[in-house]
């Protein structure tokens, strides 16, 4: 089966950010998604940490140790960017003023609810970060993640058995192996790897799925 | 009302075509945006001889007023005539608008600005903190022949209920008011041995706010105290419309002392002269 790399997948999400977006990317796999937009959009990357504006990493050599990234690595201000402190960072979250927010999941459900700051498991130490003010404030939320777990289970499911980031946030999955919206009329399938058929989709994928 | 049109912000259309959020857009009135843009479409399309630069610097007022609907709440910056944006509430006036809830500190001074605005009627209601002075006599009389609702507000209690619309902050408990006349009816709640307030946030359809410089990304910075309210109004309302001194190139405002970010302002009217 083939499927698309990781690089692609982050082409297909910056492909769908129109222009003059406020965007965060969550760290991980959201991250690669700043190295394919296009440089003639102009959209607004936020950073959690309190930057709007973001730019690229920095050519080596000019890192600076206070401009970095949530992922906490260094970055570069866009002529034009800010800095703001905490509060009003999470305000922007919060009060509803993202446009979309793209962020990794252990699992995502058939009505949007989104897993992915812990495992549950016993030994695990969990850590949550800006995550459940993401999922709950952006105006959409997009998922970036694998179709299937390492064992081959549906990281699209009923209902999420992870502990929840927050519910029906989602907007739009974007995996390895197809592009899903979850809309109140059910998980509208709206583009799918090279070769594959829905029927194929359908039987890895933990829930009912439609062409869009 | 849409007040987001697709030049000014993201391709809201092209995103309404996901899932219907919580946030989905209010109504269908539209803008005109300065220049024109294919909206439906979910990759951007750039209209010919478009440069694809954001740009939130209107051409004229009334491009920058269109879409403010009859009902609207709308904030108006200003402490007395201080960060008043005079030619904005000029330019509602004459766009016309309507049984408007005006949310501002005082509710206008002498015969102009936001007391023109209340003399041509178009006010049902206003929610402000300090009302009555020596020359509030547009107000004081519609106040007293029945013709305005007023909301009054402890100013602190004001502020921070704009900012918990803009922090998207459903609520807040406050001492400030605790067993007064204007605590009257409100959820009350004993924490750490005192008293408070159940305060709710205020939201506002419109925010016209007075700045000093604006860049086309819509950053802003203020002058002196006029900043007051400017800055909370702008994250409370869903199309905040700024009129500024000056407009600068982008990055001639420093990243470290921008006061109100781009993402909070969706138009800016440069009116030169207003202040220095």
């Amino acid at each position: 089966m083939k499927r698309f790399t990781r690089d692609e997948i982050a082409q297909h999400v910056a492909r769908d950010i129109p222009e003059g977006c406020y965007v965060n990317l969550g760290i991980g796999l959201p991250t690669l998604v700043a190295n394919h937009l296009e440089a003639s959009k102009e959209i607004f990357l936020h950073s959690e940490n309190g930057i709007l504006g973001m730019g690229p990493a920095p050519v080596p050599g000019e890192e600076d140790g206070d401009l970095i990234n949530a992922g906490k690595q260094p970055v570069t201000l866009l002529t034009g960017g800010t800095y703001f402190h905490q509060a009003d960072s999470f305000a922007m979250m919060r009060g509803g003023h993202l446009d979309i927010c793209v962020l990794g999941a252990f699992q995502v459900s058939r009505t949007g609810d989104l897993a992915n700051w812990h495992t549950g498991a016993p030994d695990a130490i969990p850590a949550v970060g800006g995550a459940m003010d993401l999922a709950t404030g952006a105006k959409r939320v997009f998922v970036m993640m694998e179709h299937q777990t390492k064992t081959g289970e549906s990281k699209i499911v009923g209902r999420c058995t992870y502990p929840l980031t927050g519910m029906g946030c989602v907007s739009r999955v974007y995996t390895d192996l197809a592009v899903i919206d979850i809309t109140v009329e059910g998980l509208m399938v709206r583009e799918m790897a090279p070769g594959l058929t829905l029927d194929e989709l359908q039987s890895i994928t933990g829930v009912p799925l439609k062409a869009a | 009302m849409n007040m987001n049109s697709a030049h000014l912000r993201c391709n809201e259309n092209a995103l309404d075509a996901l899932q219907p959020t919580w946030l989905a857009s209010a109504s269908a009135a539209d803008a005109s945006p300065p220049r024109t843009r294919k909206e439906a479409t979910m990759v951007c399309e750039r209209a010919p001889g478009d440069s694809g630069l954001i740009n939130k610097i209107f051409p004229d007022m009334s491009s920058a007023m269109a879409g403010i609907a009859d009902g609207a709440t709308v904030m108006i910056s200003g402490f007395g005539s201080a960060g008043m944006p005079s030619a904005l509430i000029d330019a509602l006036i004459a766009q016309g608008a309507g049984d408007l809830t005006i949310v501002n500190n005082n509710a206008g001074n002498g015969e102009t600005g936001l007391a023109a605005l209340l003399a041509a009627g178009r006010v049902r209601k206003i929610i402000c903190s300090f009302p009555r002075q020596t020359d509030s006599q547009v107000f004081d009389g519609l106040y007293r022949s029945g013709k305005i609702d007023l909301e009054l507000t402890p100013q602190g209690n004001l502020a921070e209920r704009i900012r918990a619309a803009g922090a998207g902050i459903g609520g807040f408990f406050t001492a400030t008011g605790y067993g007064t006349q204007l605590a009257e009816g409100k959820e009350t709640r004993l924490i750490n041995g005192r008293h408070y307030v159940l305060e709710s946030p205020i939201h506002a359809d419109v925010a016209l706010i007075k700045a000093w410089k604006a860049d086309r990304w819509g950053n802003l910075i203020y002058r002196k105290a006029a900043r007051n309210f400017g800055p909370i109004m702008a994250m409370a309302a869903k199309c905040t419309i700024a009129q500024v001194d000056h407009v600068v190139p982008l990055g001639e405002l420093d990243p470290e002392v921008i006061v109100t970010p781009g993402i909070f302002v969706q138009r800016v009217v440069h009116v030169p002269g207003d202040s220095q």
